[in-house]
């Protein structure tokens, strides 16, 4: 297998609070191949968002990385300066946020704020980059680039601010994008729109995508693998379609009990009893054990570590010991 | 946008008519004018001449709209105390105001916003704490006491900056300017100082302020994202949204420098409108105090409407709604 593009090694983030250090992510791994789409799914606070913004490096005080290792095509990324991890941001990995109603700046044009970026990043002169900037909007799907480009974020409508938001992420052709739950403040037509266009870029650029989202139809839509994350760490990982259909971990086969089906049948949907811990009172062992129903002496004392699968990586002690076949 | 600007100027001449109701009911609660001309032997019968000379007969509402529309000309009448035209006197007078006003503000904004902005990026160097501090002192301290202050230790004790008035003045037509003589020059720093330095801890509050809240908003940590340097951030993206409400306050703020003008022209014995105002009411010339309320008056509803249009230069969002709402 060839290098990944991303690979995050027992990654650690810190918040410094008045109550002590409240670690919002504890020892998460995973890889991104070039062109795959990895969906990163889980409650709100497990921790999706944390990882998403120690990738590109934008961990605010009082956040830091405490720990593990990001490596950015082999380049670890987590410890440089300041000023070269800039000029990785937004040329190597671009990032999409949640809401594009608020992610562009409302007193410039949408065409300077493209220019200003690509101009930041690429050789480019101010026409050269506005022509670029004309392509980059047509390839997003906004009708009329060359006039559109003149036009302030308040004239877009919101799935064309996404767009734009899109094409921002996208101008310097990074190597990968991580999309903060990109649809969440979109109504259902458009999420769909800007989904296909996520996925048609990754395609067409070979582009890696961290999609996170806490929307499992986005995912099974979208991903080619999919990581489950609850409390800060991973509980499992694997191809979407193992994961979705068979899935392993307690916690993550409650998430997939909880998502309607159009069969028709007219059960109540699963629910997982209880809710997320904070961050503070995370139990030992295995964080989930508390509202787990197949929770055992082991799961209370001893933490599980991601053991492979098949295909899939799970940190669950029910499969420690115990032969694929039989698997619960 | 034309709608606009005219909407707002027919509310502006609103806010005028009202204050001539108020400048021209000082003329009437301050006793009976002919009084205030006549001499204490005058004959009743004298009296009453002179008032239906001077139209006082008249009934009230017909005595306001002569006054006003007179006003409305720069017409306010002949001071009491001067025996000249009240609007001779001012305009001798505005000149002086005037300058030492824009200089305060000028002072205010540039030092304001680059202490703003420093205190807001750099929020925990000493330097940003000891702007804090300043600060506090500007806003709490009185203008009188700054302008003597300022009077003792550069005037009195190291004689660097004289204690009053203009130095020497240029004529440039009817405007007389301090700001082409080194005299001059020298004269305006300090009444400048101490009329501007509440504006410009003000606004180094308000722009602090405001760029705190712009550098935690969406399109900054996507600006961040996107890789651009920290000084297109900070300065591009960041500054020109804190400048909206700065904006307002200086603009409002101008007004008020003019009116406050009063006392720091007393301290100085600047020679402008603020102390022929203070002269008027020691020696109850109404016609002059009554002209003042009305210019500052005017300047202020002048400041406010551009302030209005100057929003929507800066902002294009309003542009929008004001194009739709009219």
């Amino acid at each position: 297998m060839t290098e990944p593009i991303l690979s995050v090694r027992n990654l650690q983030v810190e918040f410094a609070s008045r109550r002590g250090t409240l670690r919002a992510i504890d020892g998460v791994s995973f890889d991104i191949a070039k062109g795959e789409v990895l969906g990163v799914v889980g409650e709100s606070g497990a921790g999706k968002s944390v990882t998403g913004l120690a990738v590109i490096g934008l961990i605010d005080r009082p956040g830091r990385i405490a720990g593990g290792e990001i490596r950015l095509a082999g380049l670890r990324i987590d410890n440089l300066p300041p000023e070269e991890m800039r000029r990785i941001r937004g040329k190597r990995i671009g990032m999409i946020f949640q809401d594009p109603l608020t992610s562009l700046n409302p007193l410039y044009r949408v065409g300077d704020q493209i220019v200003e970026t690509i101009r930041t990043h690429l050789n480019l002169s101010e026409s050269a980059a506005r022509r670029r900037a004309i392509d980059l909007l047509a390839e997003v799907g906004i009708p009329a680039p060359d006039k559109r480009i003149d036009g302030y974020p308040h004239e877009f409508s919101g799935g064309m601010r996404q767009r734009v938001v899109i094409a921002l992420a996208i101008c310097a052709e990074p190597e990968l994008i991580i999309a903060d739950e990109p649809t969440t403040a979109l109504d259902v037509s458009v999420q769909a729109q800007i989904i296909s266009l996520i996925k048609r870029l990754g395609r067409d650029h070979g582009t890696a995508v961290m999609l996170v989202t806490h929307d499992m139809g986005v995912i099974a839509e979208t991903s080619d693998r999919v990581a489950v994350m609850y409390a800060g760490r991973v509980a499992e990982i694997g191809p979407v379609q193992d994961v979705v259909r068979n899935p392993l971990h307690p916690y993550a086969k409650g998430l997939m009990g909880a998502i309607p089906t159009l069969a028709g049948d007219d059960k109540r949907l699963q629910q997982i009893p209880g809710s997320m811990p904070r961050l503070s009172a995370i139990p030992r062992g295995c964080s989930f054990n508390p509202r787990c129903a197949f929770a055992f002496d082991r799961c209370r004392i001893e933490r599980p570590e991601p053991l492979p699968r098949g295909a899939q990586s799970v940190a669950c002690h029910l499969y420690d010991n115990v032969p694929a076949e039989s698997a619960a | 946008m034309l709608a606009f600007t005219l909407r707002r100027a027919v509310q502006a001449i609103g806010v005028m008519f009202a204050v001539g109701i108020i400048a021209f009911s000082m003329f009437r609660f301050a006793g009976d004018p002919v009084n205030q001309i006549v001499s204490i032997d005058t004959s009743a019968a004298e009296r009453e001449v002179v008032r239906k000379s001077l139209g006082l007969d008249d009934p009230v509402p017909v005595q306001f709209m002569r006054y006003f529309a007179d006003a409305a000309q720069f017409k306010f009448g002949v001071s009491y105390q001067f025996r000249q035209p009240v609007s001779t006197l001012l305009m001798e007078r505005m000149p002086a105001t005037l300058e030492l006003a824009i200089c305060a503000t000028v002072f205010a904004m540039v030092f304001g916003i680059l202490m703003g902005v420093y205190s807001a990026l750099r929020r925990d160097t000493f330097l940003a704490k000891l702007f804090q501090a300043v600060s506090l002192i500007g806003i709490s301290l009185p203008t009188f006491l700054i302008g003597i202050l300022l009077i003792y230790l550069f005037a009195v004790t190291l004689g660097w900056l004289p204690s009053f008035g203009r130095g020497e003045v240029v004529k440039l037509g009817w405007w007389s300017t301090g700001l082409l003589t080194l005299s001059g020059l020298k004269a305006l720093i300090m009444p400048s100082v101490t009329l501007g330095l509440f504006q410009m801890t003000l606004i180094m509050r308000l722009v602090r302020a405001e760029m705190l809240e712009v550098l935690r908003t969406d399109y900054i940590r996507f600006a961040r994202a996107r890789g651009l340097t920290t000084r297109a951030i900070h300065f591009g993206h960041a500054l020109k949204n804190t400048l909206i409400p700065v904006i307002t306050v200086a603009g409002l703020q101008f007004g008020s420098v003019i009116a406050f003008s009063i006392i720091t022209e007393t301290v100085f014995q600047w020679p402008g409108m603020g102390l022929l105002f203070v002269q008027a009411v020691q020696n109850v010339d109404i016609p002059i105090m009554a002209a003042y309320l009305l210019m500052v008056s005017l300047i202020f509803v002048t400041i406010n409407l551009v302030v209005d249009i100057l929003y929507t230069v800066v902002d294009p969002r309003l542009r929008a709604t004001v194009g739709r709402a009219t």
